[in-house]
């Protein structure tokens, strides 16, 4: 085969595995905006925090060490004992579903019925009050996320490529990983939503708040239970995007890569969110593979948009969304 | 006791429909602009204004273009980064391309290009609507960020891809540049917002800003009983992206003198500008200066407590301002979603009945 078709079928598959990743973080929106009409803007920023509180717990860090010390004056930085990563992942869903409590409690309760854009700003702010409470409680330098997951080049894709194509692929094995709990992650969330009783519920929510709440489906619970799930689901992306690039501030942008997969998708759609990431992924690696380097590189930057907002004019609600339908 | 409409007639239409029917207000209104005029110019010093007045002038009208936007027209827009950036590379690529003209023109100018780039960018709403808009005029975002990185030419090709802006004059006076005092940026920009909040206050309440209420409201509604949704939409663009330039014009040629796109015209800045509109008041202009002046002082403020008073180190106070930011929006869209200009409306309506309330 061809050199430049075989570098494109490469470059193919890791935008795939890209893709994944994005998808991971744009499963997390589709929850909160299916069940509560809320486009959750800090979803990106949840994924931090819990990749934050991951690393503090796992390393046995003590919260708000910089605070404390720049107020007493003590020299406080850790406990000094590590925790085993399955204890620490358990221990930080618990912190998620405690953060899905007090978000509900705090912020959600009061805003019931105001208008979408007012809800859009209110979780603005709490991306921004999350961000800041991160790095106070767990400081805000770049720090390793290891709980095991493999590393590196896998070794098994390139030699099974090199000895169908003469050619070895470049795999990272934390993609292929990626991959296999995302599907996990799908098939529970679908497993969870079509046959068990709460999952019901949370579709009746979905389909519409009043008859949810005249069958006698209480709505603050659904909203705890459907801010736990994304909490769940961002302390999976967090977990993923910090052992790829380490946990950093950074991490809460991959929140805005996130959105032009879900317009793609459709923000009502689970499966939208996975074909649209699988959609940005691929175009854009291919795109900065063929066309960026005669226009300067670096439109990773944009085409994710671009492409959405062209595909948006043509079909308005997105690839899977639920038809817009207006009425006077 | 002085705040009230009795006794204050109207004779014609002309003034019973003008912008501030009752006297108080009127006077008041002079008096603002006499003591920004004639007042604080006499006093400002460096600090004051390249701490507070300058980007608070400057903000107010990014805000108020904004505000056009999302406030009266409905149309989510996260884009205002990209379009201040398109201001500001206008104005220096005209400054640097037409020395002899005057800047005042190089800045009206400007906010014309970026209004034509946002009329682009604007198309998509036609088809597109609510969060989908949003998100898409995130495209316009990265894109001109990108653009402007990218393409040598908007900056002059020069080795470290800043602009710089030269020193320029009016009436013999530095506006631009290393020279430049303080007063005379602050003028300049003052002059520069009164022109923009005069001509959005007139829109607004005319026939173009009913058109744009009505299609916030409800388009489709709007479309039914006559109004253009092309052209209304498009016009909100256009006036909305033509201040914004202007104001990204201001804030790279006035304010900051040099200019990376990236770190002053990112995505950070879009959302500041649209929380300034947020926590103003949406659909009120005097909304657009409280939420300017509450977002430009607060950093201050806090910067000044907590470093200065407390001795914090200043990478703690960031974050912890990062919270309390994020934290008083989340406490004034619980309190009052309609921002600092209902709390101002509300105080209006108690001001008139008082002190006999009953």
């Amino acid at each position: 085969m061809p050199d430049q078709l075989l570098f494109a079928m490469e470059v193919t598959l890791n935008g795939l595995m890209a893709g994944v990743m994005y998808a991971l973080v744009a499963l997390g929106f589709v929850l909160i905006y299916k069940a509560s009409g809320i486009f959750n803007y800090a979803q990106g920023v949840l994924a931090l925090f819990a990749a934050l509180t991951l690393v503090g717990i796992q390393q046995g860090q003590v919260p708000f060490a910089h605070l404390i010390n720049a107020m007493t004056g003590m020299h406080v930085s850790h406990f000094g004992w590590t925790v085993p990563s399955i204890l620490a992942i358990i221990l930080t869903a618990g912190v998620m579903v405690g953060l899905a409590i007090v978000i509900e409690k705090l912020v959600l309760k009061h805003l019931v019925n105001q208008a979408p854009i007012i809800l859009f700003m209110a979780t603005i702010g709490l991306a921004y009050f999350l961000e800041g409470f991160g790095d106070v409680m767990w400081g805000a330098d770049i720090k390793k996320l290891d709980v095991g997951l493999p590393q590196g080049i896998s070794e098994t894709v390139e030699s099974v490529t090199d000895s169908l194509f003469g050619y070895g692929f470049f795999i990272d094995n934390l993609d292929i990983v990626a991959t296999v709990v995302a599907v996990l992650l799908v098939t529970a969330l679908t497993l969870f939503s079509q046959y068990s009783k709460q999952g019901r519920a949370l579709r009746a929510v979905a389909d519409d708040h009043q008859a949810a709440l005249s069958v006698g489906i209480s709505l603050r619970f659904i909203w705890i239970l459907v801010w736990s799930i994304a909490g769940f689901v961002a302390l999976v992306a967090g977990i993923m995007w910090g052992s790829k690039s380490g946990v950093q501030f950074s991490l809460s942008l991959i929140a805005l890569k996130a959105l032009p997969v879900l317009m793609l998708g459709g923000f009502t759609s689970i499966p939208g969110a996975i074909v649209g990431g699988l959609i940005i992924g691929v175009g854009e690696k291919l795109f900065e593979f063929t066309i960026g380097p005669m226009i300067g590189g670096a439109t990773e930057n944009w085409f994710a948009y671009v492409l959405a907002l062209i595909f948006l004019v043509f079909r308005p609600q997105g690839l899977f969304g639920e038809k817009i339908i207006e009425r006077v | 006791m002085f705040y009230r409409e009795a006794g204050d007639f109207k004779t014609s239409y002309r003034e019973d429909s003008q912008t501030f029917p009752i006297k108080f207000d009127r006077l008041r209104y002079y008096a603002v602009l006499a003591v920004a005029f004639g007042v604080i110019p006499l006093f400002i010093n460096d600090y004051w204004a390249n701490a507070v007045f300058v980007p608070f002038l400057i903000y107010s009208i990014a805000a108020i273009g904004l505000n056009i936007l999302v406030g009266f027209a409905g149309q989510v827009s996260l884009g205002t980064g990209g379009f201040m950036a398109v201001g500001a590379y206008a104005v220096y690529k005209l400054m640097t391309a037409f020395p002899e003209v005057s800047i005042f023109f190089h800045v009206l100018i400007a906010g014309g290009i970026t209004a034509a780039v946002g009329v682009l960018f604007g198309l998509p709403s036609l088809r597109i609507k609510g969060f989908y808009l949003a998100v898409a005029t995130l495209a316009a975002q990265f894109f001109l960020v990108w653009l402007f990185n990218k393409v040598p030419w908007f900056y002059n090709y020069s080795a470290s891809g800043q602009i710089n802006a030269p020193d320029r004059t009016i009436f013999g006076v530095f506006v631009t540049g290393a020279q430049t005092s303080a007063t005379a940026k602050y003028m300049f920009c003052l002059v520069m917002l009164t022109i923009v909040a005069v001509i959005a206050r007139n829109l607004t309440r005319g026939t173009v800003g009913r058109k744009w209420m009505a299609i916030r409201d409800m388009d489709i509604a709007a479309e039914i009983i006559g109004v253009n949704p092309l052209s209304t939409k498009i016009t909100a663009f256009a006036v909305s992206s033509f201040f914004i330039g202007i104001a990204g014009a201001l804030f790279f040629a006035v304010y900051l003198g040099a200019a990376e796109v990236g770190e002053a015209f990112g995505i950070q800045k879009s959302f500041l500008i649209l929380f300034m509109v947020i926590i103003g008041g949406l659909g009120s202009i005097f909304g657009s200066f409280a939420g300017a002046a509450f977002l430009v002082l607060l950093p201050v403020l806090l910067k000044n407590v907590l470093v200065g008073t407390l001795g914090w180190p200043t990478d703690l106070a960031a974050h912890i301002e990062l919270m309390i930011v994020g934290g008083l929006i989340v406490i004034f869209l619980i309190a009052e979603p309609h921002g600092l200009a209902q709390l101002w409306r509300v105080a209006k309506e108690k001001l008139r009945l008082w002190p006999f309330p009953h």
